[in-house]
C-alpha cells in the first residue's frame, strides 16, 4: 500500500513536473537579463512612486529604455549607479526635489469636517468644497500624512502639513493625495518655470504682482525672523529686490486684503528691509543655479528686463551675454531714476551679484550699429532676447519745442545720471504727470533751480505715487494744474525763453475713465523758462532694428513703436528670438519688466530644451474673482509702519543723498505680523451663508 | 436544470466559500483594502478554482478511486494545484501578457490558497459529477470574489471614517467581516 501510494504520488508528480518542463519549454518567455539584476538593486519597497507597478515594473521600464537608471526615487545615489551600470550609462546628478507645502495658514476650515465622520481631505472635499469661500486652501484633515509611505509628512501645530526634507523622498504621493493643490512636489528648476496657475492657492497680494513673487510667504519668514529665507524667496521671482524694494510702485498693496481692516500691509517695505539686510551684511547669499547646459542665449539691454532674463537663464543652467548701449548696466533703473530714490553704489551691487552668477557683459555696444540680430546668430548664439526698453521721449506735439532749452524727461534724466551736467538756469517748467515728471522736478530743485510742474489734468488724476507728489511738494516744487502747453517762445538765438500755455477744464471721461482735459479758449498765458521738460510719455527707440536706421524691420512693430510678440510665450514672429519689457509692453512698472523677463527665460528655456512652449491653460492672467472679499471680520487693527526720512530741512533740497530709509527689525518684524497669512487661504468669514453647514463656528466655540 | 441554478446559487450565496464555510481568511483579510485589487484576486481565484476543480475531479476520478487510493486525496490535490497554477502563471505570461501582468503576485498567492484547495475537495465529498463539479467551482469562485469586493468596498469607506486607533485596519476588517457572515446567513432561507 504504502508503495502504491508513494508510487502514485511520485507519479502524479512528475507527470506535473514533465507537464511543467515541456510547457516552460512552449511558453518559454525571453527575458532580458538585465531586468532581473537591476530588480535585485532596487530597493523592493513598490511604492509606486517612479510610475510603474512596482520594482519589477521599472526594472522592466529602465531596460525597455522608458525609464531612466535613477527612476526609483528612495534609491540612494549608489543603487542607482550601479543600476546605471548595469546599463551601460553614467548617472547624471539629479537636482535635488522636495515636497513643499504653499500654504500659510489663517482661518483655515474648521476642525469640524466631521459629517458623517469624514477625517479625509478627498471625502470633505467631495461633500462641501470646503467650509471657506474659496475653493483653495489646506483642509488640514492630513490625507497626505496617511499617503507618505516614508513617514515625511506630519500635521504641525497649527493643522497645517509640515515636511521634513530629510525623509521626503520627493514620491508625489502626497501630491496626488491632496484634493487641494497645496502640496508640489519641486526642485529649483521648476519653482523657477512656474506660472501662477488658477488652481494655486494665490493670494490676492500675490496674484497681483507682475513677477509673482510669493508674498505671503517671505512675509512669513520675516516673521519668523528667517530674513536669509525670505530673500531666497524672493530672488525665486525678483533678482533686483534692492531696486524695487525702493522703487516699485507696489501693485501688490493695492490688493492687500488688510485694507479691508484698516491699511494695507506694507509689502515694499518688508522686501526692502530684507534686500538692504542683505546689501548691508557684507556678503551675498549664495544663489544656486543648474548645471550648464552649454546654451547661449544673447540678451540686448541690460535693464530690467534684460537683467532678470538673464538672471533666470544663468539659473537655469544657460549662459547668457548680455549687451548694453550705454556704459552700465541697468537700464532706466540707472538712468530713469535718480540718485535720491535709488543710490547708483547700492545698484552696481545689485547688478554685480547678477553678473557673478557666471554672465558676461558687453557695454557700450549698440544693437543695429555695433552687432544685428544675424551677426549674434552667426556668433553661435543659441537664442534671442530683445529687452531694449523704452528711451524716445514724447513729443508735447506744441510748436517751437525742437528749440535750444527744451529737453525730454527722459533724456534730461539720462544726461544727469551720466554726470554730464545739463544746463538748467534758474526756472525749470517740468510738463507731465508721471513719475518721470516728478523725478525730472525734484532732481531740478536739488540742482539749484526753481521748478514748476504743468499738468493738464488736477492732481487726483495724477499717475505719479502719492508719496512722489507730496515728496515734490515738500521740496518746493510748484504745481499747475489744468494747464497745457501751447507753443514754446525762443529768443533770437533760439534759445527758449518763455512757455506759453492753456488753462484747462475737464469735460467728459475718456476710454482711461478719467475726464478729458478741454482746452479754455482764450486762456492762453505765458511763464518764463530757462529750461522746459516734457516728461508725457516714452515710446521704445526701435532704430536698431533697421540696418542703418532705415529699410526693413525683421520684426513685426505697433503703432506704439514696440514689438509684436505672443503675449503667453513672448517670442517674436522670429523663432528664438523673444521680447518683454517695456519695448513690448510700451512704458511700464520695473516689476512688470522682471516678470516678464522671467516669463521670457522660461519660454526660452523651453525653446532650447524641448522645443515647444508649453503654456498651461489654468494659467492665471487676472484676478482670481473668489479670492476677493470686501470685508474681514474678527481681526485686530494695527497702524501700519512708515518708513523714516533720512534728510530733513535745507539738506533734503540740495543732495541726492537717498530720501527714504528702512524699517528697523522690530518694526518690519511688526508689520510682518500685520499680514493676514491669506497665502492661499481664504477667509471664512460668514459660515452661515453655506447652504448645508450649521453654525460651525459658534459648534467649535463651545467645543 | 433547477437543480443546477440552486445548486449555483447555493455555491454562491447560501454556502458561501468565505462567509459561509470559513474558507481562504487570510487572503479575503489581506487584499480586501482596496476594491481594484480585491477585483484582481477575486478573478484570478474564480479561474483557478474552475480549473483545479476539473482537473482534480479528473486525477480523482481516474487516479485515486479506481486504485483505492482515496486518502492521498488532500496530497495529491495540493501537488495538482501547485503545478497547475505554475503552468497558468507561464500560460498567461506567455499568451495574455496584459492579463499576467494585472493579476502580478495574485497568481502565486492562490497557490497557497485554502479556498481553492476547500472547493475542490467539497466536489469530492459532495461526490458531484464533472459538470456540477465545475459550475460549483465557478459559483464557489464568484462568491468568493463578492464577499472580497463587498468588503473591500467597505474597508475603503472605513479608511476615511473616524475609528478608535486600536480598531483601524484589520480588527475592523475581522468585524465587518463578521457582520457580513452574519448577513449573508439570510440567505439560507432561500433554498
Ligand atoms: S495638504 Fe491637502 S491632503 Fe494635506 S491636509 Fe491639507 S488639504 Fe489635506
Ligand atoms: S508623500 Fe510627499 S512628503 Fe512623503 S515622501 Fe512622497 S513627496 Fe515626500
Amino acid at each position: 500500500m504504502i508503495l502504491t501510494s508513494g508510487l502514485t504520488l511520485f507519479g502524479i508528480g512528475l507527470l506535473a513536473a514533465a507537464i511543467l518542463g515541456v510547457a516552460s519549454r512552449l511558453l518559454f518567455v525571453k527575458e532580458d537579463p538585465r531586468i532581473a539584476l537591476i530588480e535585485d538593486n532596487l530597493p523592493g519597497a513598490n511604492c509606486g512612486g517612479c510610475g510603474f507597478p512596482g520594482c519589477s515594473g521599472a526594472a522592466a521600464a529602465i531596460v525597455a529604455g522608458k525609464a531612466p537608471a535613477t527612476v526609483c526615487i528612495v534609491s540612494d545615489a549608489e543603487a542607482s549607479a550601479r543600476v546605471a551600470a548595469i546599463m551601460g550609462q553614467e548617472v547624471l546628478e539629479r537636482e535635488p526635489e522636495l515636497a513643499v507645502r504653499d500654504c500659510t495658514g489663517g482661518l483655515r476650515a474648521d476642525d469640524a469636517f466631521h459629517y458623517e465622520g469624514a477625517l479625509d481631505c478627498r471625502a470633505a472635499h467631495l461633500l462641501y468644497g470646503g467650509s471657506k469661500a474659496c475653493p483653495e486652501g489646506c483642509l488640514g484633515l492630513g490625507t497626505c500624512v496617511r499617503a507618505c509611505p516614508f513617514d515625511a509628512i506630519h500635521m504641525g501645530p497649527e493643522g497645517l502639513p509640515v515636511i521634513d526634507p530629510a525623509q521626503c523622498k520627493a514620491c508625489g504621493n502626497c501630491v496626488a493625495a491632496c484634493p487641494r493643490g497645496v502640496i508640489a512636489v519641486s526642485g529649483m528648476t521648476a519653482r523657477l518655470l512656474h506660472l501662477n496657475q488658477t488652481t494655486d492657492c494665490l493670494a490676492p497680494c500675490r496674484q497681483k504682482c507682475p513677477a509673482q513673487i510669493n508674498i505671503p510667504r517671505y512675509i512669513e519668514q520675516i516673521k519668523a525672523g528667517d530674513y536669509d529665507g525670505a530673500v531666497m524667496t524672493i530672488k525665486e521671482r525678483n533678482p533686483l529686490l534692492v531696486t524695487c524694494g525702493r522703487v516699485c510702485p507696489r501693485p501688490c498693496e493695492t490688493m492687500c486684503r488688510r485694507q479691508y481692516v484698516d491699511e494695507t500691509v506694507g509689502i515694499n517695505m518688508l522686501k526692502r528691509f530684507v534686500a538692504d539686510r542683505e546689501l548691508h551684511s557684507g556678503s551675498r547669499l549664495p544663489v544656486p543655479c543648474a548645471k550648464d547646459t552649454g546654451k547661449r542665449v544673447a540678451v540686448i539691454g541690460g535693464g530690467p528686463a534684460g537683467l532678470s532674463c538673464a538672471y533666470f537663464l544663468r539659473r537655469l543652467g544657460h549662459s547668457p551675454v548680455i549687451f548694453d548701449a550705454m556704459p552700465a548696466l541697468g537700464g532706466q533703473t540707472r538712468y530713469g531714476i535718480p540718485e535720491y530714490r535709488l543710490p547708483k553704489a547700492d545698484l552696481d551691487w545689485e547688478i554685480q551679484g547678477i553678473l557673478d552668477l557666471g554672465i558676461e557683459a558687453r557695454l557700450n555696444t549698440k544693437f543695429g550699429k555695433d552687432f544685428t540680430l544675424a551677426s549674434l546668430r552667426e556668433e553661435g548664439f543659441d537664442a534671442t532676447f530683445i529687452g531694449i526698453g523704452a528711451w524716445q521721449a514724447s513729443g508735447m506735439y506744441a510748436e517751437g519745442e525742437d528749440l535750444d532749452g527744451v529737453m525730454g524727461g527722459i533724456e534730461f534724466l539720462t544726461a544727469h545720471a551720466l554726470g554730464q551736467k545739463p544746463e538748467t538756469g534758474n526756472k525749470v517748467i517740468v510738463v507731465g504727470g508721471g513719475n518721470t515728471a516728478i523725478d525730472a522736478a525734484r532732481t531740478c530743485v536739488r540742482l539749484g533751480a526753481e521748478v514748476t510742474l504743468m499738468y493738464r489734468r488736477t492732481r487726483a488724476e495724477m499717475p505719479a505715487d502719492v508719496e512722489e507728489i507730496v515728496g515734490a511738494e515738500d521740496e518746493g516744487v510748484k504745481f499747475r494744474f489744468l494747464a497745457a502747453p501751447a507753443r514754446v517762445i525762443g529768443d533770437e538765438n533760439g534759445k527758449a525763453t518763455h512757455l506759453e500755455f492753456y488753462e484747462m477744464e475737464l469735460g467728459e471721461p475718456d476710454d482711461s475713465g478719467r475726464r478729458r482735459p478741454v482746452k479754455k479758449e482764450g486762456s492762453e498765458q505765458r511763464m518764463e523758462a530757462s529750461l522746459i521738460i516734457p516728461a508725457i510719455g516714452q515710446k521704445p527707440d526701435l532704430g536698431c532694428l533697421y540696418d542703418d536706421g532705415e529699410g526693413e524691420c525683421p520684426l513685426e512693430t505697433t503703432r506704439w513703436q514696440t514689438i509684436v510678440a505672443d503675449p503667453d510665450t513672448f517670442e517674436t514672429a522670429i523663432p528664438g528670438v523673444f521680447t518683454a519689457g517695456d519695448v513690448y509692453t510700451g512704458p511700464d512698472l520695473v516689476i512688470s519688466a522682471i516678470g516678464d523677463g522671467r516669463k521670457a527665460a522660461r519660454s526660452i528655456h523651453y525653446h532650447l530644451t524641448r522645443g515647444d512652449i508649453p503654456v498651461p491653460e489654468t494659467t492665471q492672467k487676472g484676478m482670481i474673482p473668489y479670492t476677493l472679499f470686501k470685508e474681514i471680520d474678527f481681526v485686530e487693527r494695527k497702524k501700519r509702519a512708515v518708513l523714516p526720512h533720512l534728510c530733513h530741512g535745507d539738506d533734503r533740497n540740495c543732495t541726492f543723498n537717498e530720501v527714504e530709509g528702512s524699517l528697523s527689525e522690530e518694526e518690519a518684524r511688526a508689520e510682518a505680523d500685520r499680514c493676514l497669512r491669506c497665502g492661499l487661504v481664504c477667509y471664512d468669514r460668514d459660515l452661515r451663508e453655506e447652504p448645508f453647514l450649521p453654525d460651525l463656528r459658534d459648534q467649535t466655540k463651545d467645543a | 436544470m433547477q437543480e443546477y441554478f440552486l445548486l449555483f446559487i447555493g455555491a454562491m450565496f447560501v454556502n458561501n466559500i468565505v462567509l459561509a464555510q470559513y474558507l481562504g481568511n487570510c487572503p479575503f483579510i489581506g487584499t480586501s483594502k482596496d476594491t481594484g485589487v480585491a477585483v484582481g484576486m477575486g478573478g484570478a481565484v474564480v479561474f483557478v478554482a474552475v480549473m483545479a476543480a476539473a482537473i482534480t475531479w479528473l486525477v480523482q476520478e481516474y487516479v485515486l478511486a479506481p486504485f483505492g487510493l482515496g486518502f492521498l486525496q488532500t496530497l495529491a490535490f495540493i501537488l495538482v494545484i501547485a503545478a497547475l497554477v505554475q503552468f497558468v502563471e507561464m500560460f498567461l505570461k506567455k499568451m495574455v501578457p496584459p492579463l499576467y501582468k494585472s493579476l502580478g503576485i495574485f497568481l502565486p498567492l492562490i497557490t497557497t490558497n485554502c479556498a481553492v484547495m476547500g472547493i475542490a475537495l467539497i466536489c469530492q465529498r459532495e461526490e458531484f459529477g464533472f459538470v456540477k463539479t465545475v459550475l460549483f467551482a465557478l459559483a464557489s469562485g464568484l462568491g468568493f470574489m463578492i464577499a472580497l469586493v463587498l468588503l473591500a468596498g467597505i474597508r475603503e469607506k472605513l479608511a476615511v471614517r473616524r475609528l478608535p486607533i486600536a480598531m483601524r485596519g484589520t480588527p475592523i476588517g475581522l468585524i465587518m467581516a463578521g457582520l457580513m457572515s452574519l448577513a449573508f446567513f439570510a440567505f439560507k432561507g432561500m433554498i
